[in-house]
């Protein structure tokens, strides 16, 4: 039998057809589960399988928008996405990530862009994976112990005294946009920085900072995600030329198949328990980079083509 | 004056005498999605107007060699506990692929000199041009660049895997592997004496992208708006689909 391999076009690899499809599967289920877009899985496993970093980025994103886009329809059905604070976290988000984007195109030209993404992973995704472990811990502990005094569902944090205040009904919140519009914007720009969609970020911050109920946060966050990275998507294509359509292809081919798994998967599971389980993952790539960061690795030198154009 | 004309008919042998005419099994290799590599047959003979010389026996040297292009090569060393990139060296012009096949050890059958002339060895294959300069450890990232393209398969020599019968009848099969960059590939025979190249043949393998492949690319180079759209298009219409297609599914 042949080995099924399928030459990519833009990437200039042959690579075995159901390492790809396996690939978006993995990545597919995770986002339908947790609402995250798997950007900061697909990139790094996308280098690992030996896709040339760039085009591993851009295509990442671009695989992100469809387990996103088949997320949110599964959402949409049961009433989970809140369109309005959607959109006033996409403006933020626009805005940032244009500025990550111009940040980013500085620090590539200085040289030592490498170190900065592989540092503001570990450091967001430690520090968000701790935070989100600890606190959904303890909330479990609440839950199963009958009895135990429940949090108060309204609480008057910083977001209900400042102005500008919107009826965010699906979320059932009454808050000012000012803080939705500024995690949008720090989202993009660590977003574009990172070259991720920037859900497990989006996620926690929703929660956390806005107090939005767990079962809208996934919807709405991948909703927004769609925004983000097609938006990553296009701006890669046309100035890199770094977008693998038949790659990005058997990505999403596997990936939305997942994320529909993903997501029957994730309305098994209590909110808390979904929570550990995403406060887990985040911390094992926190680790993994980490790792690589502080061992020797095998090989000091790497190359890096470059293409004239 | 014999004595010159004895000298002369001496080294005649080791000029003109002995030409090489060879062949390959195609020059022209399409890269579809299916790609899996492909398998080159490079075949050829010896051609003399007078019988074979004494003295040290007839060698080949077949290489084949992808487009160069510009390669940054960048080392780590241990920064406060981390390994960061330090130190980058640019490499001017590096085969993106180099094969090399010969009927002996190289080293035997060819001089440095000869080497350095017609840039033969994998070493002498890629061009670092004043990269010493700009760093004082520059053969080291030379090196890493052949130990990391060998280790990938980008890079080989094969000592012996040329077979010449008769002293006239030669033929190498070079593999072209999947992971191939389109462009011309040059490949190039010489025959050597002593260590001393006395003919060389070039040929050229066009390999190029068709179908698919090639629409895409083009696509993707002089449309790159267009392609980013409909690359987002056809994430939208997968995402709907599967969506659409669980439902039916579970009603």
């Amino acid at each position: 039998m042949a080995a099924m391999q399928l030459y990519l076009p833009i990437a200039e690899v042959s690579v075995n057809i159901f390492v790809l499809l396996g690939l978006g599967g993995i990545v597919g289920f995770l986002s339908g589960m947790f609402g995250v877009g798997g950007g900061f899985l697909i990139t790094p496993l996308l280098f690992f399988i030996g896709i040339p970093p760039a085009i591993a980025v851009a295509t990442g994103a671009n695989q992100v928008v469809a387990s996103s886009v088949s997320g949110v329809l599964a959402h949409l059905r049961r009433r989970t996405v809140d369109f309005r604070m959607g959109l006033v976290l996409l403006a933020g988000g626009l805005a940032g990530s244009t500025l990550g984007i111009a940040v980013f195109a500085r620090l590539s030209a200085a040289g030592q862009v490498d170190l900065l993404i592989q540092l503001s992973y570990v450091l967001f995704l430690g520090l968000i994976g701790a935070l989100m472990l600890q606190e959904s811990l303890r909330a479990l502990r609440r839950t199963t112990r009958p009895g135990a005094k429940l949090r108060r569902r309204h609480e008057h944090l910083l977001v209900h005294r400042l102005p500008l205040k919107v009826k965010f009904r699906t979320s059932g919140l009454y808050i000012s946009v000012i803080p939705p519009v500024c995690v949008g914007a720090l989202v993009g720009f660590l977003a574009a920085i990172m070259g991720v969609g920037g859900g497990f970020i989006m996620v926690p911050a929703m929660i956390y900072l806005l107090g939005m109920p767990t079962k809208v946060v996934v919807g709405t966050s991948l909703f927004q995600i769609i925004f983000i990275t097609g938006f990553t998507t296009v701006m890669h294509a046309t100035t890199s030329f770094s977008v693998d359509m038949a790659l990005a292809l058997l990505l999403i081919i596997g990936g939305v198949i997942g994320a529909q798994i993903g997501a029957q998967a994730g309305l098994k599971l209590k909110a808390e328990q979904l929570r550990i389980l995403l406060a887990l993952l985040v911390l094992a790539v926190a680790a993994k980079i980490a790792l690589d960061l502080l061992l020797q690795p095998a090989e000091l030198y790497s190359l890096t083509p470059m293409r004239l154009p | 004056m014999i004595r010159l004309f004895a000298f002369l008919m001496m080294i005649a042998p080791a000029f003109a005498q002995e030409t090489v005419v060879a062949g390959l099994s195609q020059t022209r290799v399409s890269i579809t999605a299916q790609f899996e590599g492909s398998e080159i047959l490079i075949y050829g003979a010896v051609k003399r107007n007078a019988p074979e010389p004494e003295g040290p026996p007839l060698q080949v040297i077949i290489t084949a060699e992808g487009p160069a292009m510009p390669v940054m090569v960048r080392s780590k060393d241990r920064r406060f506990g981390l390994w960061v990139n330090t130190s980058a060296v640019q490499i001017d012009q590096a085969p993106s692929f180099y094969a090399i096949a010969t009927t002996a050890p190289l080293a035997q059958i060819l001089t440095g000199t000869e080497d350095l002339r017609h840039r033969i060895s994998i070493p002498r294959a890629i061009r670092a041009v004043g990269v010493a300069a700009e760093n004082l450890d520059a053969p080291a990232f030379t090196e890493a660049l052949i130990r990391i393209r060998e280790a990938s398969g980008a890079y080989g020599l094969r000592e012996g895997a040329v077979t010449l019968s008769q002293g006239t009848l030669f033929r190498a099969d070079v593999a072209l592997p999947a992971n191939l960059t389109e462009g011309d590939y040059r490949v190039r025979i010489f025959l050597t004496r002593g260590g001393v190249v006395i003919d060389s043949l070039e040929s050229t393998i066009n390999v190029r992208k068709e179908g698919l492949e090639r629409w895409l690319t083009n696509l993707a180079r002089q449309q790159p708006l267009i392609y980013g759209l409909l690359s987002l298009l056809i994430a939208v219409v997968a995402g709907w689909a599967a969506s659409a297609g669980f439902r039916l599914l579970r009603a």
